[in-house]
Parts: C-alpha cells; sequence; structure tokens
C-alpha cells in the first residue's frame, strides 16, 4: 500500500482492542482526523478475544480507585450501546456462592465493599432459595451473594461495532500495523510501523499487551506488563439448562476461583485459571490447567461431566505491578497512556474512552462536535437469546440465503456469512469471520462444515 | 404439509429406510438433510468397499451415495436437501410437529411417525482435551475428507493421524491422495484396531508406521503447526514430532441434538437415544436408526438399521396387532462399553429381534478370546461363541437366548 499516513493525523490510536475501537469511536464524534492501528490483522484481537465474556457490574472493584469508577461507568454505558447496536447481552444476574465456611463469612464484606462501590442492589440468598434457584447446583453450598446486574455479553461483537462505527465516522482502521519506533518532529509524531510511517500529532496508547514497549517509546516508565493467563472451557450448547445465572466464586486469600456462566451464543463457560507467564503472545493451554478447571467444574456444577467440551482457549489479561488502570494524559507531549486495563476492558471500554477523551480535551486536544451525530451501527445479531437470522420467516422470504445453513453447530446461515465478508470491518481470515458469525465455533468444529466455509471464505477473494 | 412418515437425515440409514418405507407402502415419506446433497458420510469418502451388505455390490463413497439417494426417490419419497430440521415437537393434530429452515423459508410439517437418522460425527481436538496453542492445521477426517474430495484440497507435508482404527487408516489414503506424508499414526492402545488385510495395505503401500502405547500430550505452533508432544505410555519418555497436519480420527459421538431437544432417554454407554431391538425410543412413535444409536458402525450397516426401523414403522402404522407389551433393558457390563440395541421390545409374539438378528457391542479393552455371557435375575440365558474384543471393532452378540427371555423380569445383563 502507499503510506499509510502522508497526511498528519490530529490522533493516532495505537491498538484496536475494545478500549482502543472504544476510544476511536468516542473521537470519531468530534472534529478529528483518527487514525486506529494495530500490528493484527483484525479488532479485538488479544485480550478482548479470549476473555470471560462477562459485563460486569464493578460491584467487586476496590473502591476509590479509577478503575471501580469507570467501570460503573462503561457498564452503564455499554449496556444502552449494545441494545442500540445488537450487541448480543443477556441480563442472567450472577450468584456469588460460598462453598467453605470461610468463603461463607467473607461475604457480608464483599457487600459492603459493593455499597462501597455505589452498587447497592447486592442481596444475601439463603442455601435453600441457591438450590432452588440453581437446582443443577453441586452439593456442599453455603450460600450465596447475588448480582442481579451482572450480565454476559459477546466479546466479540463489542470492538467490532465500536470499530466499525468508528470506521464509517472516518476513522482510518490500519490493521497489520504494528508501532515499531517513534520519532518526534515539529508539531507531530512519525510512527514507524510494520507497514511505513504513521504521522499524528496526538498519540493514544492502548496497546494491551504492548503497552508497557509503547509507554517507553514516549519516555514513560512507570509500569511493566505481566501478563496473566487465564485458561478456559467452553462446553456445549445441550449443557446451557444446567444453569440460570452466573455462577462466581468468592475470592479469598488463597485463590481467586473459577466460575461457571451460561455465554451469549447459548454455551457453557468455565474457567479461568489465573497464571503469570513470561510470553506476550503464550495463549496455549496446558494439561494441568484443563485438568484443574475439569475439576473445579465437576464440584460447582457436577452435570458438565456429563457434557461434551466445544472448545478450549486462553487469553492473556495485560497486568501490570499496580492494582489500578494506568491512564495518564501528557498534554505537553500530547501523548495518552491507557493501560493496565487487566480484565476489565469489556465491560469499562466506553467508561474508560469516555474519561480519556475528557483529558485529552483539557490537555488541549480540541474537541468540536461534529454538526451532526454519526449513526450507530446495527450489528448482525451472533446470540442465542434473541431471533436468528434462520429463525426469521420474513427475512428468509426477503432472501433465501438466511435459511441456507452453511454452519450446522451454530446454525450459521450462507446469508450471515456473505454479510459478514462484505462489512465494513470484514474478516481477514477464518478466526475473523468466526468471530463475526459464529461460523465453524460448534460442537464439531469443523467436522460438518469447514470445508464449505473456508471455501465461501476464499471464493469472497480473499488470501 | 403433513406426511405419514418424516425422516431426518438422508445418510445410508434415512435413505435406505425412506425407500423401505415406500415399498411397504406407506404413503407419504418426506426426507429431510440439511447438506445440499444427499448421502451423508459416504459422499466423502473415496474409497471402495460400500453396498456389501445392503446393496451386495461394491462402489465407492460417493457411487454409494448416490444410489441410495436414487433409490429412495425412486421409490416414490421426496428428498428435501439444504433443509435444517431445527425442532420435533408434538403436532397440531396428534403426531409431530418438525420445523424445518430452508431456502424457501420455514415449514413445520405434521408427522404421524419421526425416525431420527442423524448419524455421528468424530470428536474433535478440544473435546478430547488435548492441551497447546491452537494452529488451523488440526482437524477431523470428517473435515479432511470434505476439503480433500469435496473441495480439491491439497494437504502437503508431514501428516500425523491420530488414532488406529479403521477410518484412521481411511484418513492416511486422503491425506497420500492430498499429498501429505503420514509420519505415523498414534493410538494409546496396545495395538492397531483394523483389521489385518487393511492395515497390511497400508503399511505396504504407504509405510505408514502405527505407533502404539502412545499419547499426544501437546499440540505446537502459533501460526501454523509445528508439530506435537507425544509420550510413551510404557516409559513415560515424551518426544516432539514436527508435522504439518494433525488429524484426529475416530471417538464417534452421535449428532443427538434434536434426540436431546425432544427429550428422548439416552443410553450412557452410545450416548444416542435408547431404542429398543424394534428401534423405538423412549417417545411413542418416534424411532432412531443408523450410527446414532450406534457410533459408528459401516455404511451398510447403517442403511440395514435404517431398514430395519422402516418394517418397525410399518407394522406400527399397520394397527393393534404390533402393540408392545414391554420393555427390557439391556445392559453391557465393563470392559463393554455399550450395546446396541440396549434393549428388548416385548410383543405378543415374544422379545422382538434386533436389525440383522444380532446385537452390536463395543470394548473398550482387548480381549484376545472372550465369552458373551446373557444373563438376567441371576440366570444364565446363553453364551456367546468365543469372540475378540478391539476398542473400536464391532462385537456380535446373536439372540439365540432371546425365547429364554423372561418378559416380566428385570433387565438382561450382557458379561463378557
Amino acid at each position: 500500500m502507499t503510506d499509510p499516513g502522508a497526511s498528519v493525523a490530529d490522533v493516532v490510536i495505537v491498538g484496536a482492542g475494545v478500549v482502543g475501537t472504544a476510544i476511536a469511536r468516542t473521537l470519531a464524534g468530534y472534529r478529528l482526523d483518527c487514525v486506529l492501528a494495530d500490528a493484527a490483522c483484525d479488532v479485538g484481537t488479544g485480550t478482548s478475544k479470549a476473555n470471560t465474556a462477562i459485563l460486569h457490574t464493578g460491584f467487586d472493584a476496590k473502591p476509590g480507585t479509577l478503575e471501580s469508577r469507570l467501570l460503573s461507568r462503561g457498564s452503564a454505558l455499554l449496556r444502552e450501546y449494545a441494545a442500540a447496536t445488537g450487541i448480543p447481552v443477556e441480563y442472567t444476574g450472577a450468584l456469588l456462592v460460598a462453598w467453605t465456611e470461610e468463603q461463607f463469612a467473607a461475604l457480608p464484606a464483599l457487600a459492603e465493599n459493593a455499597r462501597r462501590n455505589g452498587y447497592l442492589a447486592v442481596r444475601r440468598v439463603g442455601a435453600g432459595e441457591l438450590y432452588a434457584r440453581e437446582p443443577a447446583l453441586g452439593p456442599g453450598a453455603l450460600g450465596a451473594l447475588e448480582i442481579p446486574d451482572e450480565a454476559i455479553i459477546c466479546p466479540w461483537t463489542t470492538p467490532l461495532a465500536f470499530a466499525t462505527e468508528a470506521v464509517g465516522a472516518g476513522v482510518r482502521l490500519l490493521l497489520g500495523t504494528g508501532v515499531t519506533g517513534v520519532s518526534a518532529v515539529e508539531g507531530f509524531y512519525e510512527l514507524a510501523t510494520t507497514r511505513g510511517v504513521v504521522r499524528g500529532r496526538w498519540v493514544v496508547n492502548a496497546a494491551g499487551l504492548g503497552s508497557d514497549v509503547v509507554d517507553r517509546m514516549f519516555g514513560g516508565d512507570g509500569f511493566t506488563i505481566r501478563p496473566r493467563r487465564g485458561e478456559l472451557i467452553v462446553f456445549d450448547k445441550l449443557a446451557r439448562s444446567l444453569l440460570r445465572s452466573i455462577l462466581l466464586p468468592v475470592p479469598t486469600a488463597r485463590s481467586k476461583g473459577v466460575l461457571v456462566a451460561p455465554t451469549v451464543y447459548g454455551n457453557v463457560l468455565l474457567g479461568p485459571t489465573a497464571e503469570d507467564v513470561p510470553d506476550r503472545s503464550d495463549t496455549a493451554t496446558t494439561a494441568a490447567g484443563l485438568e484443574s478447571l475439569m475439576a473445579a467444574g465437576r464440584r460447582i456444577l457436577p452435570g458438565l461431566a456429563d457434557e461434551e467440551v466445544t472448545a478450549t482457549y486462553a487469553g492473556l489479561r495485560a497486568a501490570t505491578e499496580h492494582v489500578d488502570y494506568q491512564i495518564r494524559v501528557e498534554g505537553a507531549r500530547r501523548y495518552a497512556c491507557v493501560a493496565g486495563i487487566r480484565s476489565t476492558g469489556l465491560s469499562a471500554s466506553l467508561g474508560i474512552a469516555e474519561h480519556v477523551v475528557g483529558l485529552l480535551g483539557e490537555a488541549g486536544l480540541p474537541l468540536r462536535p461534529r454538526p451532526s451525530s454519526v449513526a450507530l451501527p446495527r450489528m448482525p445479531y451472533i446470540g442465542e437469546a434473541g431471533r436468528r437470522p434462520y429463525q426469521d420467516a420474513e427475512l428468509i422470504a426477503s432472501d433465501g440465503a438466511y435459511g441456507q445453513i452453511v454452519c450446522h453447530c451454530e446454525r450459521v446461515s450462507l446469508g450471515e456469512v456473505r454479510d459478514a465478508l462484505a462489512s465494513p470491518v470484514p474478516p481477514a481470515d477464518l478466526g475473523g469471520l468466526r468471530r463475526r458469525t459464529r461460523a465453524m465455533n460448534g460442537r464439531c468444529q469443523g467436522f460438518f462444515c469447514a470445508a464449505t466455509v473456508s471455501r465461501l471464505f476464499e471464493g469472497a477473494g480473499r488470501p | 404439509m403433513n406426511v405419514d412418515v418424516l425422516v431426518v437425515g438422508a445418510g445410508p440409514a434415512g435413505l435406505s429406510a425412506a425407500r423401505e418405507l415406500r415399498r411397504r407402502g406407506v404413503g407419504s415419506v418426506l426426507v429431510a438433510d440439511r447438506e445440499a446433497e444427499a448421502g451423508g458420510i459416504p459422499r466423502h469418502s473415496w474409497h471402495t468397499g460400500y453396498g456389501l451388505r445392503d446393496l451386495h455390490r461394491i462402489l465407492s463413497g460417493p457411487a454409494y451415495a448416490r444410489a441410495l439417494a436414487d433409490a429412495a426417490v425412486a421409490a416414490g419419497a421426496e428428498v428435501r436437501l439444504g433443509t435444517t430440521v431445527t425442532c420435533c415437537g408434538p403436532g397440531a393434530s396428534g403426531g409431530f410437529g418438525v420445523t424445518m429452515t430452508s431456502a424457501r423459508g420455514i415449514e413445520t410439517v405434521g408427522a404421524g411417525v419421526v425416525l431420527l437418522a442423524t448419524g455421528c460425527r468424530e470428536r474433535p481436538r478440544a473435546a478430547r482435551l488435548i492441551p497447546g496453542d491452537r494452529p488451523a492445521e488440526v482437524m477431523t477426517t470428517g473435515e479432511l475428507q470434505q476439503r480433500v474430495y469435496l473441495g480439491d484440497e491439497r494437504w502437503p507435508g508431514r501428516a500425523l493421524v491420530v488414532g488406529a482404527e479403521h477410518v484412521s487408516f481411511s484418513a492416511a489414503v486422503t491425506l497420500a491422495h492430498a499429498g501429505a506424508r503420514v509420519v505415523a499414526l498414534v493410538t494409546e492402545y496396545e495395538r492397531q484396531q483394523s483389521y489385518a488385510a487393511f492395515r497390511a495395505g497400508a503399511a505396504l503401500r504407504w509405510r505408514v508406521p502405527v505407533w502404539t502405547s502412545t499419547a499426544v500430550r501437546r499440540v505446537d505452533g502459533r501460526e501454523r503447526l509445528a508439530g506435537v508432544e507425544v509420550a510413551d505410555l510404557r516409559t513415560g519418555a515424551t518426544r516432539f514430532v514436527p508435522c504439518d497436519t494433525l488429524i484426529f480420527t475416530a471417538d464417534w459421538i452421535p449428532d443427538h441434538e434434536l434426540a436431546r431437544h425432544a427429550g428422548l432417554d439416552l443410553d450412557p454407554g452410545t450416548r444416542g437415544p435408547a431404542v429398543d431391538t424394534r428401534l423405538r425410543t423412549s417417545a411413542a412413535g418416534l424411532f432412531a436408526a443408523g450410527n446414532l444409536v450406534h457410533a459408528a458402525e459401516t455404511a451398510d450397516i447403517a442403511a440395514l438399521s435404517g431398514r430395519h426401523a422402516a418394517r418397525q414403522i410399518v407394522a406400527l402404522i399397520a394397527g393393534p396387532g404390533a402393540e408392545l407389551k414391554g420393555r427390557l433393558p439391556v445392559l453391557a457390563e465393563p470392559p463393554l462399553r455399550w450395546i446396541s440395541p440396549n434393549a428388548i421390545a416385548v410383543t405378543a409374539d415374544g422379545p422382538a429381534p434386533p436389525p440383522l438378528g444380532r446385537f452390536v457391542l463395543r470394548s473398550q479393552e482387548f480381549r484376545r478370546v472372550a465369552r458373551l455371557e446373557v444373563r438376567q435375575d441371576g440366570r444364565l440365558l446363553g453364551r456367546s461363541g468365543p469372540v475378540r474384543l478391539i476398542p473400536g471393532r464391532p462385537v456380535h452378540l446373536g439372540v439365540g437366548w432371546l425365547a429364554r427371555v423372561d418378559p416380566a423380569g428385570g433387565p438382561v445383563h450382557v458379561v463378557p
């Protein structure tokens, strides 16, 4: 391609994860020329794509922290945004289940912590009510805290919706563009990237697992990313009837514990493990990790043992040595660092973006609203709770391709695959197509559909 | 629309059942299949050997698939392709209401009787909990064969096949066809499980070694597959085996989603719907046949299972003479993994025989010589001749003892 950043952008956002895309779509509301760059070939491919997919309330955050505030704000904003754009969300609520006397004794403090975070809907649930609500729960639970507003969300559609909105508003999305160095020129920066030079007056570092490396290019040395790997197991949709709410563990001094949650695709998720790893790209699963999860799953929800596993994966949380987010804006340098978002980025993303854009304005970035507001995108619905194209008689009558199923386990139609390939932020590989449509994500893992789906992808004139 | 019998799945079992139903005078038979072409798994299995026991000739997989589909249509069955059955519930006026989606729209078809013939699939890598990286070049035989035979894909480089059953050798043949060099077949068992002739043929022609007592411990390769770590189960020693393609074979599981959603009892051994010797499930009017109830037998056995179901359905439609008096569970004791059918249908004429006049079983252990004893309430009903138990290979049990079953007695146990 030609020099991607021949012109000087007002803002270059480094990192197109859920945080970077949220900042991009928020900045797109102003009269600014923005570039959104990511080293990967798609948006949301790092921590954003492999997590527990929970839309947190922030009830368990550390009171008084920036994380607590932005989580609470971001969670509320994302609920509205998801409803407006069609991001799959299910309001399942969560039960924080105590299995030992120690955990049971910790419940009042957790309720008090929630209140200090401004979350008041927490409620104690006795063992009788707990088992009435979750009859498949393993024996031995002593009681629970109910957090009625915890929800599950599609982690793939969320950054994609942000990016789609941003691109629709004129943000230039540069994928496969990893930042390798920076030099300050009069009034702007030149970022050396794997695809040429990108120029911008302001730079926002939302590089997730690489954010400390980028920060050092701008003279920062306040934190180091310490990747914490979380392995997860996805169970077959036939396991979905085993639970109604998210079943959260009670954190103790010894262990953070493992959760069991429904997913918006109708599966059951078990995880995560927590292991510090030196390698920032090591998302391999391990025998010990999967074994410990299966053992925990058998205790929490014994019925899982009889169900098939659909997928296993691991994600890396971009943790640092600090408890709180590492967010700072330096007006003199025209630089913002948005790092250390750990595992709450999905829920907090819009709160973080609002906060960071506010700080950028205070630091001197001219924020002049666009004369007309940017239209929100309407995203293809890939959840299980609402109506999917194969269930929509009117849609199929208008175009038979929505009745032609190509991925049988997930019931993904030809029409949906075609739409994804022609979307404003199209997939660059089969993984991207999976995250946009669910194709090949089901129990057969491609036994029936992979050959067909691959042909459709390649037929669309892609590499 | 209303039909007498609706068959879900146009594989060997479903197509053979449809043809038999029409031959025996059933008025309207509709077969729904989600794929664009009829025939099921044989569509993309290009080796020969199909049709031996049901059509009494030897065909390639695709030719066999076409022959079964043509015969069903010629007999007057309607075969709807590209049609996904999403729900099978009670009908508006008795029978069943079967909802299906296709490019033509969403339709609920009323059916007096439903036959589930949805087949089976191989457990993929994730379901086997093999840890490591997740590169794309890891797949099942089903995916490989569709890519190679239907998609004309090439898979050059080194390939490793997990499993040493018939289908594993079939995967090795497909890989050779696709330009791959098969490094080995690996199995956790102490010996391979295919027939000697097939194994010798494969070994001679493609020089494929079988590594026994060997387990795949980890998959390596972030951007693309680099290789796997294998462990020798006898010594515990591990080593790295470089490869470019990794195929997980066998380890069959029935595609039982519709059966589960219809609330049918499952057999804990086969993981398919529990069926009696007349291939009736736990719901009246709902039958199941083929590899949904015995994953996996060869295609001709699935076809004959479909024919058997068709005859029972005809008897049911014919009227009260076929009324059933009871149902006795049949339980396979370890190391037997499962038995199919897993119950005996008791009629006015006595216990009804299973498809092909025999039960089919699987073992999870090797036994050079075993005799299967059939017991009921502590009473010995019969004893089989000497059989060999090989994991992944069928073991058959004849029914000479069936007449001695006490219809009022307890479950029947099969003990090796």
